[in-house]
C-alpha cells in the first residue's frame, strides 16, 4: 500500500532538537533567511511603489519616453525583468549556498543518526 | 484612422464557426481522455491519487502550474480588460505574477519538505491536529468552491459567445457536459490526469496566445510603440494607454485596488490548489524547479495578453467588443477571428473550453483531498482509516463537489458573480497565508495563534464581501435591489489581511499553552533539510 502503511519513516528516532542547535544547521537556516526575508521585503516594496505611482502619479506614469511607450509600461515591463532577475539569483544562490549543505545534514541524519543523548551513532547500530 | 478597422470583424459570421469549435473541442478532450487512461493505471495509493505519486518532473509540474493558474478569466479577461481599460488590465497581470516570488522564496520546497497532501498537513504539523486541520480544511474549501462557482458561472457566458447558443437550456447543457467531463478526469486520472490535462492544455493555450501576438506584432513591423499609437486612435483616447481608466476613477477606487493588489500578491501562493501541486514532485528541488517553470511561463503569457490587448483595441475596436455577446471577454476570440478566421476562433474557443475544465478539475482534486485527507481520515477517523477507504471517500467527494459545482454554475449563470475570484485570493490571502508563514518561520507560534488568525481572516474577508458594494447597494451589485454595503471597497485584503497577521500573533501571545519544542525543531529541519520528506512512489 501506500506510504501511509509504513511506519512514519525512517528518522523517528533522530533527536531534532540536537540538529537544531548544531552550527551547520544554523548556518544553514542562516544563510536561507538572510536571503529570502531581504529579498521579499524587496521585492514586495518594489511592487507596492509601482501600484501607488500607477494609482496616485497617473501624470508622471503618462511621461511619453520613446515614441508611444511611457514611463509605466517601462515601469511595468521593469517589474517582469526584476522578477525574472530574482527568480534566476534565487535558484543559482540555493544552488550553491543552501542545496550543498542542506544534502550534507541530509546525508548525515540519514546515515547516522543522533540518538536522543546527542552521540552521534554509527547507521550500522540501528 | 485606421481603416482597416471594425469592417474586417463580423459578429454574426462567429455563428458559423460553432460546429468547427465543437470539433476541436471534442478533439482536445478525446486525446486527453486517452492520456488520461493510460496515466489512471498506476493509481492505487493515496499518493497516487491525490499527489501522482510525486513522479513529475519540475519542468512538468511547472507547465501544469501554469495550466492550474492561467484560468479563462486571466486569458479572456485580462485581454478584455486591456481592450477597454488599456494599461489598468496590464496592472493586474502584473500583480498575478510577481505573486509567485512569495510561493517561490517563502512557500515551495519547505512546504514540500514538511507535507504530504494538504496544506493542513502543514499548518498541523507541531501544533495540535484537530482545531488546525479543521479551519485549514474550511477555508481551502471555502476558496475552492468561491473559485469554482466562479469558473463554472463564466462557463455560461462563454459558451453563449463561442458557441453561439444563447438560450438558458441549452448552456445549462453545454455546463453538464463541461462538469460531467471534468467527474470523469478526476474520478479516473486522479491527480495524475488532471496534471496531465493542464499540461496539455498550457502548452495549448501558450502556443495559441503566442501565434497570436506573433500575428499582431506583424501587423506593426514588431514596433510596440506603432501598436500602442494605434490603439490609442483607434479607441479615439490616448489615455488607454495610462494609468487610471478603471481603477482611478475616485478616491475609493484607487484604494480598492491597492487592495485588489494586496490580495493578488499575497493570496497566490496561498491557494490551496496551488499548494497541492508541490506535492506532485519527488524533492524540494524539483518544486524549486517548478516554480521557475511556472513563474517564466506565466511571465510570457501576460506579455503576450499586453499584446494581444492593445491588438484587440486596434485591430477589432473597444465598441464591437463591447457590443458582441460575451461582452468585454469576447476581445481576444474575436481578434483570433480577425487574425486567422474560423480557424484559430476554433482553436482559441477550444483552448477556452479546455482551461475552465482543467481548472474546475485542479480545484475538484483539491477539495476532495482536503475533504478525505483532513476531515474524514484525520478528524472523523482520527487517523485510524487506511489508505484505500481514504481515497473511496476522496472519490466520493469528487462526486458531491462535481454535482454542487454543475448546480452551482447553471443557477449563477448570468449572475455578476466575477468578484468570487478576487474573494478567493482574499480569503487565500487573509486564512492561509498568515499561518503558513508564522508556522514556517515563528518559533513561537501556537495553535490558539492559528486558529485565530484562519477563522479571522476567512471571517472577515467574507463579510466585508457581504457588506460590499459588489453584493448590494450598487447598479452593478449582484442585489442590485438593495443596499447594506456598509464597507465601500469590493476587495476586502486590505482590511482582512493585516488583521489576520494581527490575530496569529494575539492568538499566540495571550495563548497559555506553549508547544512542543521537539516538533518545532523537527518542523525547522525537516523543512530546510528535505529530512524524511515523502518520497516518490515507484511502479
Amino acid at each position: 500500500m501506500g506510504n501511509e502503511a509504513q511506519p512514519q519513516d525512517a528518522t523517528a528516532s533522530v533527536d531534532f532538537q540536537e540538529v537544531q542547535q548544531t552550527e551547520r544547521f544554523k548556518t544553514l537556516r542562516k544563510r536561507h533567511r538572510s536571503f529570502v526575508f531581504p529579498m521579499a521585503v524587496v521585492f514586495l516594496l518594489w511592487y507596492f511603489a509601482y501600484v501607488l505611482l500607477a494609482d496616485y502619479a497617473v501624470g508622471f506614469m503618462s511621461i511619453k519616453v520613446w515614441g508611444n511607450i511611457n514611463v509605466g509600461l517601462i515601469l511595468g515591463l521593469l517589474q517582469f525583468v526584476t522578477t525574472f532577475g530574482i527568480t534566476a539569483w534565487y535558484v543559482s544562490y540555493s544552488n550553491r549556498k543552501l542545496d550543498p549543505i542542506a544534502a550534507e545534514i541530509r546525508n548525515e541524519i540519514e546515515g547516522h543518526e543522533f540518538d536522543k543523548d546527542g552521540n552521534v551513532i554509527s547507521g550500522a547500530a540501528k | 484612422m485606421n481603416t482597416i478597422v471594425p469592417a474586417a470583424v463580423n459578429v454574426e459570421a462567429l455563428k458559423d464557426t460553432t460546429l468547427l469549435n465543437m470539433g476541436i473541442f471534442a478533439l482536445f478532450v478525446a486525446v486527453t481522455m486517452v492520456i488520461v487512461f493510460r496515466a489512471s493505471r498506476n493509481n492505487k495509493t493515496a499518493a497516487d491519487y491525490y499527489a501522482a505519486g510525486r513522479s513529475f518532473t519540475g519542468s512538468q509540474n511547472g507547465t501544469a502550474i501554469a495550466g492550474d493558474y492561467l484560468s479563462a478569466a486571466s486569458f479572456l479577461g485580462i485581454t478584455g480588460a486591456i481592450a477597454i481599460n488599456g494599461y489598468d488590465g496590464f496592472l493586474y497581470s502584473i500583480g498575478f505574477l510577481v505573486a509567485w516570488l512569495v510561493a517561490l522564496l517563502l512557500v515551495a520546497e519547505l512546504l514540500r519538505n514538511t507535507g504530504k497532501f494538504t496544506m493542513a498537513d502543514v499548518l498541523s504539523f507541531r501544533l495540535r491536529q484537530r482545531p488546525v486541520r479543521i479551519a485549514a480544511a474550511l477555508s481551502t474549501l471555502a476558496v475552492c468552491f468561491f473559485y469554482l462557482l466562479a469558473q463554472m458561472a463564466g462557463a455560461g457566458s462563454l459558451i453563449s459567445l463561442l458557441l453561439g447558443i444563447s438560450d438558458w437550456g441549452g448552456q445549462a447543457l453545454v455546463i453538464i457536459v463541461v462538469g460531467a467531463l471534468m467527474i470523469m478526469y478526476v474520478l479516473i486520472g486522479g491527480m495524475k490526469g488532471t496534471t496531465w490535462v493542464q499540461i496539455i492544455k498550457a502548452i495549448l493555450l501558450i502556443a495559441g496566445a503566442g501565434v497570436m501576438t506573433a500575428m499582431v506584432l506583424a501587423i506593426y513591423g514588431f514596433n510596440l510603440s506603432s501598436l500602442l499609437g494605434s490603439a490609442a486612435e483607434a479607441a479615439n483616447n490616448p489615455a488607454i494607454l495610462n494609468p487610471g481608466l478603471q481603477y482611478g476613477k475616485t478616491e475609493t477606487s484607487k484604494l480598492d485596488f491597492m487592495s485588489l493588489g494586496l490580495a493578488l500578491v499575497l493570496g497566490t501562493a496561498a491557494l490551496p490548489h496551488v499548494l497541492m501541486r508541490f506535492y506532485t514532485v519527488p524533492t524540494a528541488k524539483e518544486a524549486r524547479k517548478s516554480v521557475v517553470w511556472a513563474i517564466w511561463l506565466i511571465g510570457l503569457f501576460y506579455l503576450f495578453t499586453l499584446v494581444l490587448g492593445y491588438g484587440a483595441a486596434a485591430l477589432v475596436g473597444a465598441e464591437t467588443i463591447k457590443s458582441a455577446p460575451g461582452g468585454v471577454n469576447s476581445a481576444a476570440p474575436l481578434l483570433a477571428f480577425h487574425l486567422g478566421g474560423p480557424l484559430l476562433l476554433g482553436f482559441i474557443s477550444a483552448v477556452a473550453f479546455a482551461t475552465i475544465l482543467a481548472v474546475v478539475a485542479g480545484l475538484t482534486i483539491t477539495a476532495a483531498a482536503s475533504f478525505a485527507h483532513d476531515i474524514y481520515a484525520n478528524v472523523i477517523a482520527k487517523g485510524k482509516a487506511d489508505a484505500t477507504t481514504e481515497v473511496k471517500v476522496a472519490r466520493r467527494t469528487v462526486l458531491v463537489i462535481g454535482v454542487l459545482a454543475i448546480l452551482g454554475g447553471i443557477f449563477a449563470n448570468g449572475q455578476n458573480v466575477a468578484f468570487l475570484v478576487a474573494l478567493a485570493f482574499a480569503v487565500a490571502a487573509s486564512a492561509n497565508l498568515p499561518t503558513i508563514v508564522y508556522s514556517l518561520f515563528w518559533r513561537k507560534f501556537t495553535t490558539q495563534g492559528a486558529v485565530w488568525s484562519m477563522y479571522g481572516g476567512l471571517l472577515a474577508a467574507i463579510l466585508l464581501i457581504t457588506f460590499s458594494p459588489v453584493v448590494s447597494g450598487a447598479k452593478t451589485s449582484m442585489i442590485p435591489g438593495a443596499n447594506f454595503a456598509l464597507f465601500p471597497l469590493s476587495n476586502p485584503g486590505i482590511v482582512s489581511i493585516p488583521l489576520a497577521f494581527f490575530l496569529g500573533w494575539l492568538g499566540t501571545v495571550l495563548d497559555k499553552r506553549r508547544e512542543d519544542p521537539a516538533k518545532q525543531a523537527e518542523m525547522e529541519v525537516r523543512s530546510l533539510t528535505g529530512v524524511g520528506a515523502e518520497k516518490a512512489v515507484d511502479h
